[in-house]
């Protein structure tokens, strides 16, 4: 290790209370303005709307109820809305805030569905949205990603599912595409524990 | 800064995923190894926030809940210092955001249901960007220590949660800042998921009586740094290679 590099500062969990600061009302008070995070894909934003919706269960099959999720995606045509992503449509924000129901543990967002992003070597990746999870007992941030059941051809390509050896590990990372009302809802459960395991990544 | 991959993240340096000594963590943990990624578009980017997003009283603890000519109880401070990366360079218009119990170690939250009493004068959140050379401040009151549920007899020692965001969605971090001399750092289990005591120490916070405001509040100094990005994309160009 070259002796002028800075260490990084290490990671604590975000405890119980993790809606105090970053999603106050749901903690129980107002006192923002504007809590960000619920503006994923605005009005204005292309692209089909669709909803994803799941609940975190720990190592006993048991729902996490005060879990706390970010997300983060390209938009309809792939692009990030980001300085280094490209120049997303005014509208497009693409990062979100997830919090579960208290009592159910429960989470869902509304947003479009990505496109394809340009993964490296020129090789594109699959649609995908990436999930950052944090709670009381998770000591680093565990990231995963989420990929739709309906992107079958693109998701048999992708070359970060590709990573991963055991092909029944790789089911873990696809949303269930259903229809309700009309409208596309993807179901994603994660599990943090257990033979069943969601797979995690280390970014 | 051109798009480029982060360094790696050392991963023994930061808490194992499980740690029996913090209770939580025993069911909370992945057992499989995490996949390990090269950085695509979708880590190196992450969201950007503006000053539109905020108001300039968020980082003011002791004014942004209290009723007008009122304040929280406590001890005034101030928490302030930079955001960097590996590399000692300063991270700005990054948006750092923390929340805390009040003075008597009681949490806004409608699931704390600990003895002491809410403020009514505190809510416990903050939020602000950096500056253009990393730089950070809030004005807050010290957080109370209290218990909690793990062994019998535990206290967690005065602490404030600490979110970062950085410029890529890899950088995310959540931390917590401690107090220099708090004899409470060396007992708690969560602290002590941290296996290495110099990383221990980047978490606490030191008493700066330079910062200090004569007569009004006392100044402690929290740098926080983010992981790097290389310099070169020689090696690791991500498209169109």
């Amino acid at each position: 290790m070259p002796v002028d590099y800075l260490k990084e500062t290490p990671s604590q969990t975000a405890g119980p209370y993790v809606h105090i600061g970053l999603a106050p009302g749901a903690a129980g008070f107002d006192i923002y303005e504007r809590e960000l995070g619920w503006d994923i894909a605005g009005p204005n934003a292309a692209g089909e709307r669709i909803r994803v919706e799941g609940v975190v269960i720990d190592g006993t099959g048991s729902p996490i109820k005060d879990v706390l999720l970010e997300v983060w995606q390209a938009n309809a045509e792939g692009i990030y809305a980001h300085p280094e992503g490209g120049e997303a449509e005014d509208g497009f924000r693409g990062w979100g805030r997830v919090i579960t129901d208290f009592d159910t543990g429960e989470w869902g967002f509304d947003t479009i569905k990505p496109g394809r992003v340009m993964g490296r070597n020129g090789q594109p990746m699959a649609p995908h949205i990436n999930l950052w999870i944090v709670a009381r007992g998770i000591n680093l941030g565990l990231n995963t990603r989420i990929y739709f059941s309906d992107e079958a051809a693109a998701n048999a390509e992708d070359p970060v599912i590709g990573l991963i050896e055991w092909e029944r590990r790789r089911d873990t990372l696809i949303a269930r595409r259903e229809e309700r009302d009309g409208q596309a809802v993807y179901r994603f459960d994660i599990r943090v524990q257990g033979p069943d395991e969601t797979v995690f990544f280390d970014i | 800064m051109k798009p480029a991959e982060f360094y790696a993240r050392d991963r023994r340096w930061h808490p194992p995923a499980l740690d029996r000594d913090y209770k939580t963590s025993v069911t909370r943990s992945p057992q499989y190894a995490a996949i390990s990624l090269q950085n695509s578009a979708s880590e190196i980017t992450g969201p950007v926030f503006g000053h539109s997003d905020i108001d300039p009283i968020d980082n003011d603890l002791i004014l942004n809940f209290a009723q007008p000519g009122e304040s929280p109880i406590g001890e005034r401070i101030i928490v302030h210092g930079r955001v960097l990366d590996e590399n000692r360079r300063p991270v700005p218009e990054t948006l750092v955001e923390i929340w805390q119990a009040n003075a008597g170690g009681r949490y806004r939250h409608k699931k704390d249901t600990y003895l002491a009493p809410i403020d009514p004068n505190f809510g416990g959140c903050g939020r602000v960007l950096t500056d253009a050379e990393g730089y950070y401040h809030f004005r807050t009151v010290k957080p109370g220590a209290y218990p909690w549920r793990n062994w019998v007899n535990d206290w967690r020692p005065a602490h404030i949660h600490v979110s970062v965001f950085g410029s890529g969605f890899a950088q995310r971090l959540i931390t917590q800042l401690y107090f220099e001399g708090d004899p409470l750092i060396a007992t708690c289990p969560i602290v002590n998921t941290i296996p290495d005591p110099a990383a221990i120490d980047m978490l606490v916070a030191r008493l700066d009586m330079n910062a200090t405001i004569p007569l009004d509040a006392i100044a402690y100094r929290f740098d926080i740094v983010l992981r790097g990005r290389r310099s070169t994309l020689f090696e690791n160009r991500l498209e169109g290679n």
